[in-house]
């Protein structure tokens, strides 16, 4: 069990390593020499050579690879390339206001969508089944910001509860932010629900058609006992897997909205970076997002260890 | 429910489970069950028996007033102990459910909950139920686990489910069944995923158990020699429809009625019926050496020598886990060997599958087990059996297409199959067009990996007969994977019996059968059922005197 | 009416009928649009038929049914309603730009998908048949860069490359192909188990016709309900990097980045932007609405229905 969880552990570990690898592969690699990518074709053969050695080009790229990982390791992500600005200072502060608008929207998304999930499942093909499966599906379908604007149209132009636009800043106060957040935030708590509600419904499903279900009604059990004592139990780490799933999810998804919203996060930072072609600061917005991205997968996948019983009391 | 009905239907007898008229219908409207009596008096045991898809695990539901999805009961009565239930609500049935009635499903490790310990699922019943207390039914629990002989009674409880074997779970869903006292017992092919060897200990059980606290019991099989142990009376289905019904002396001794007597006429070929030895050419075909097989660090195969003559069957038998699949794995080279070596007519066969010329590839063929998934259901017949006829011989279309038709016919299938595709057949015919494949290939020797224990015993007994007449007419040698001694018994000329990877024995299988036994062959040997009312006595009377001298 | 044997439910109707009519304007386009793409034809986020205004939470559509009511047909002047949907932020007709918009946006996005498509299945499927190295090399590959955010790796690889149509294309079908190649290697991996795919091994047949004639056919169903998912998938993530300004660029007129183009009137309460946003919606609920009619082709009753 711990030796599981060790193992997964250690998975996660080499999966950044290698994510960080691909990362420097398509950055530095690929484009054969990135100096001549940003200054573009009217650069002059000088301005180039200074530019390289500015980035370090000189060197083999092994050598730049582990450069640029133990520096990054040690929080130093290099300096952008277009406003001379040090990458982490600018990166931490928007990371924070990131993550502050995607764990609002899972603390709304996460019991919202599981419940009626599980909802959904023990109800197959009723009306509330039917509801929430055409809703979802709307819901799927629809690009972020097309239910942002329809937010901001409704709540925001017309209605005037809400701002259109998220400001925020350092100095403000916890409940004024979550006000000023509130339109992004639900618009990726729509996204993010009815996916999750989805899956969950189908795991559900899947557990409720298995033999021992079967074997619980012919008990004599109730339904309601059958799927709290008998179904969850077992749905547990599925569901595990798409709530992490989504949220990792949720973080990505948040490029978009960040947009809508004109809301200072990482999203945006990285959006103009890649406008900007500022490859370093690409590089920085890779790596933490990937880094999220492994680290909920990797959370999920010991969860759903710890929760399971085959592996909780081995043979 | 008005209570004149309850006196009608009750009648004063002794009637534990009345069911009237029973109708099922799948949602598409075919009708499953068709107009089905089934009566059952306390303490008895009736035998439901048939053929895959003759509705007895659907009535053994619909007793407990139970259909699964895609099913509704449609018609006709079911009294339990004075009771219609099908008059009753949601709750009433509840209450019904493992109080009265109980159920024992086929597959234990897929019916226990695996995120609850087995003792918390045996004693769910009776708690819930509010018939005991959890005091009460842990110590009733653990008198069953005794009673079942199961390990360490005191302390199996504890485990959970996928910390037992197979045959312990089969054993602990009896317990679980039995946890409520019910009055009726539903037995849906109790022992039939079990090996033969722990068959015959669960069987034993059940009976005991069944006897010692006077339950009645539907027991649900398609096994006629074993229902004959423990039923009193059986009932003949098919299609639905009920054939006859009789004391289990008169169905076995004098079947009313043609299909039945078909049925036990199958079952006790094996008696008399052996195979030809004239077919038998003195030519070896197939000479095996010392042969080791693996998977990874596993040793699945251990140093196993066989040869097989010109028109002759060679049998390969043992239990599920003993190698004997893996020693065909390794003959046609899917899973190269790791020590050993193979010969087909003096000439060494390269180990791997990739090695080999076509026509070494060529002249061994294999047929499967389930022919649903042997045969691409995208392609027609007409392409199953001409592909191996056009990659082998590079005829034409149109000779292909004329070999295949004379196949077809060799296998005894209408010429205009030849279109079709495999959904459109049934599982005997199916089986006939993995022959016929296998035959196009023009083999010397064809691997037949439990021909027949995916049919049902009809339809095996035809595959059996034509694959018989086959050999004859094509001269062909079989090797038989198999862990059906009738099979074995009947087209056999010889037998090795196959224990965790190495052959205990191997010879004439009139020898095998007639002993002086192996250990491990006598207890293989006895453990099949026989199909006489007393077998199962006589076995437990035998066990009785050797553990007493 | 029956389609492939079976009787498609109103949802799918309405999806096929989205589908078809989306099908339509991408291949007719500028034979329907009423003006092209590039015309200026009015004033900035002129106001078209349909207006949305909330009295006291009370929501009112409004509409000027101006050019059937006496505005004059030959006449360009901006008047309130002359363009169904109104102008978009240079004074282009609306209509127009999304009639054209659906060629780019659809092709773009059905090119990538095919692409995807023959890249996936031909890798997954080899990873299932030849096993071994190829399949856990291809597998470790596919794990890692499905551990990079999808998007995120889009716009690393955009960033480098800069943004055009045939990286774009290429990007995301190289990207999604991961997808596929999981979806296929599991489908491949489900059948190749199978006895007849054993069959043909051992009849001597070669990797590319058991891929061909014995595992394609039987994977095509769950394949093809997953490329209409693929599609939208690849639909929505084309739009959003249009819509992020790294997608399709000017001057060509593409539904996310009519989006973005037109961000700005939001605030004045023109619905200028939501009309492309709605057309993309449409297309891939019909889609989806397709899709699951076909999964529930598939699909089984499972347990939670049965008679209790």
């Amino acid at each position: 069990m711990l030796k599981l969880i060790a193992t997964r552990a250690l998975l996660g570990l080499v999966t950044m390593f290698a994510v960080s690898v691909l990362i420097f592969i398509c950055t530095q690699i690929l484009p054969g020499d990135v100096a001549s990518a940003v200054l573009g074709q009217g650069a002059t053969a000088e301005t180039l050579a200074v530019f390289r050695k500015e980035l370090g080009l000189d060197q083999p790229a092994y050598y730049r690879f582990f450069d640029w990982m133990f520096k990054a390791l040690r929080g130093d992500l290099g300096i952008s390339l277009t406003n001379q600005h040090v990458i982490i200072d600018e990166l931490l502060p928007r990371f924070q206001n990131t993550l502050f608008l995607a764990g609002y929207a899972a603390v709304i998304a996460i019991p919202l969508s599981v419940g009626l999930g599980i909802l959904a499942a023990i109800r197959e093909g009723r009306p509330i089944d039917r509801i929430s499966n055409i809703l979802t599906l709307m819901t799927i379908s629809v690009p972020e910001f097309f239910i942002g604007y329809l937010l901001i149209m409704v709540f925001s132009v017309q209605l005037g509860w809400f701002p259109s636009l998220s400001t925020v800043f350092p100095e403000m106060g916890f409940f004024e932010r979550l006000y000023n957040t509130t339109l992004p935030a639900l618009t990726l708590t729509m996204l993010v629900a009815a996916h999750m509600l989805r899956m969950t419904r189908t795991s559900v499903l899947s557990i409720m058609s298995s033999p021992y279900i079967e074997m619980a009604f012919l008990k004599g059990m109730t339904r309601s006992r059958v799927v709290a004592h008998h179904a969850l139990p077992n749905a547990a780490a599925p569901i595990i897997t798409v709530v992490a799933l989504n949220l990792a999810y949720l973080v990505v998804g948040v490029v978009v909205v960040e947009a809508v919203f004109t809301y200072p996060g990482i999203g945006q930072l990285m959006v103009d970076a890649v406008a900007k072609r500022d490859v370093p600061v690409i590089q920085a917005c890779g790596l933490v997002f990937s880094g999220v991205f492994v680290g909920l997968n990797t959370s999920a996948d010991i969860l759903a260890i710890l929760v399971n019983p085959r592996l909780r009391h081995r043979r | 429910m008005s209570s004149s009905a309850t006196n009608e239907v009750t009648g004063g007898d002794q009637r534990i489970l009345a069911i009237k008229g029973l109708r099922i219908e799948a949602l598409n409207g075919n009708v499953i069950v068709d107009n089905v009596d089934v009566n059952l008096k306390r303490g008895e045991v009736l035998g439901l028996i048939g053929e895959s898809g003759a509705g007895k695990s659907t009535i053994g539901l619909a007793a407990m007033t139970y259909a699964r999805a895609g099913v509704r009961i449609t018609g006709g009565t079911i009294v339990i102990d004075g009771v219609s239930v099908r008059d009753l609500d949601a709750a009433g049935r509840r209450e019904m459910r493992g109080r009265r009635i109980a159920y024992i499903a086929q597959s234990a490790s897929s019916a226990f909950n695996p995120a609850h310990q087995i003792i918390d699922q045996v004693c769910e019943g009776p708690i819930v139920h509010g018939l005991m207390t959890k005091a009460e039914a842990q110590a009733w629990a653990l008198e069953l686990f005794r009673a079942l002989d199961l390990p360490n009674p005191d302390t199996f409880g504890f485990r959970y489910p996928h910390q037992a074997s197979g045959g312990q779970l089969q054993r602990a869903m009896a317990a679980m069944a039995m946890s409520c006292r019910p009055d009726i017992l539903v037995l849906d092919e109790p022992t039939t995923a079990l090996d033969v060897t722990t068959q015959i200990e669960v069987l034993i059980l059940l009976k005991r158990l069944i006897k010692e606290y006077g339950t009645a019991g539907l027991y649900i099989t398609h096994d006629l020699a074993v229902v004959a142990q423990v039923a009193d009376r059986i009932k003949v289905l098919r299609h639905g429809k009920e054939i006859e019904e009789g004391t289990t002396n008169d169905t076995l001794h004098a079947p009313k009625m043609d299909y039945t007597a078909r049925l036990v006429a199958v079952r006790g070929a094996s008696e008399a019926e052996r195979a030809n030895p004239d077919t038998v050419k003195d030519d070896v075909i197939l000479a095996i050496e010392n042969c080791s097989a693996a998977y990874g660090p596993l040793t699945v195969v251990n140093g196993v020598s066989l040869t097989i003559q010109r028109g002759e069957t060679v049998a390969v038998v043992g239990e599920s886990g003993s190698g004997k699949s893996t020693l065909a794995r390794v003959i046609t080279g899917l899973l190269p060997p790791i020590a050993g070596r193979i010969a087909f007519k003096g000439e060494p066969l390269p180990k791997a599958l990739k090695e080999r010329t076509k026509d070494q590839k060529r002249i061994i063929q294999l047929v499967y087990q389930i022919p649903d998934v042997a045969l691409n259901p995208r392609q027609t017949l007409g392409e199953i059996i001409g592909r191996p006829v056009h990659f082998y011989f590079g005829t034409s279309a149109e000779e292909t297409r004329k070999r295949a038709l004379e196949l077809l016919k060799l296998v005894e299938l209408p010429a205009d199959f030849i279109d079709r595709r495999p959904m459109q057949l049934s599982g005997g015919q199916k089986q006939r067009v993995c022959v016929a494949r296998a035959l196009a290939a023009n083999p010397e020797l064809i691997i037949l990996d439990e021909p027949t224990s995916a049919l049902d015993p009809l339809v095996a007994e035809e595959v059996l007969k034509l694959l018989k007449r086959l050999q004859v007419e094509l001269n062909l040698s079989y090797m038989l994977i198999t862990h059906d001694l009738d099979v074995v018994h009947r087209i056999a000329h010889r037998t090795a019996v196959m224990l965790k990877g190495s052959f205990v024995a191997f010879d004439s299988t009139q020898r095998i059968f007639d002993g002086p036994y192996h250990p491990y062959t006598e207890k293989l040997v006895t453990a099949v059922p026989v199909m006489r009312t007393d077998w199962l006595e006589s076995v437990l009377a035998k066990r009785a005197a050797t553990a007493s001298a | 009416m029956k389609l492939f044997g079976h009787k498609p439910p109103t949802t799918a109707w309405v999806g096929l009928t989205i589908v078809g009519f989306n099908l339509l304007l991408a291949l007719l386009g500028p034979f329907i649009a009423p003006y092209s793409e590039s015309q200026s034809v009015g004033h900035t986020w002129d106001q078209g038929l349909i207006e949305i205004e909330i009295h006291n939470g009370f929501v009112f559509i409004w509409n000027t049914f101006g050019p059937w009511f006496g505005a004059d047909p030959g006449d360009y002047v901006p008047t309130k309603g002359a363009l169904i949907l109104g102008a978009d932020q240079i004074g282009r007709d609306m209509l127009s730009r999304l009639i054209y918009g659906a060629r780019m946006t659809i092709g773009v996005a059905l090119v990538t998908t095919v692409i995807s498509f023959f890249i996936g299945i031909t890798l997954g499927f080899a990873a299932a048949v030849l096993g071994s190295w190829v399949d856990i090399l291809l597998s470790r590959l596919v794990d890692v860069i499905l551990s990079i955010p999808l998007l995120i790796f889009a716009l690393i690889i955009l960033g480098v490359f800069g943004s055009s149509i045939p990286v774009l294309v290429l990007t995301i079908a190289f990207l999604d192909s991961t997808r596929v190649f999981r979806l296929a290697r599991a489908l491949g991996m489900n059948l190749t188990v199978l006895e007849y795919v054993e069959a043909a091994r051992l009849r001597g047949e070669g990797t590319w016709w058991i891929m061909r004639r014995e595992i394609l056919p039987n994977a095509s169903a769950p394949l093809f309900s997953e490329f209409g998912l693929r599609f939208c998938f690849n639909f929505l993530f084309v739009a959003a990097l249009s819509f992020l300004g790294l997608g399709i660029q000017p001057p060509y007129a593409d539904w996310g980045g009519m989006v973005r183009d037109n961000a700005g009137a939001i605030s004045f309460g023109v619905l200028a932007p939501i009309w492309p946003a709605l057309a993309i919606s449409t297309l891939t609920v019909g889609v989806n609405l397709v899709v699951d009619w076909f999964l529930s082709i598939e699909a089984r009753p499972s347990g939670a229905q049965a008679e209790m």
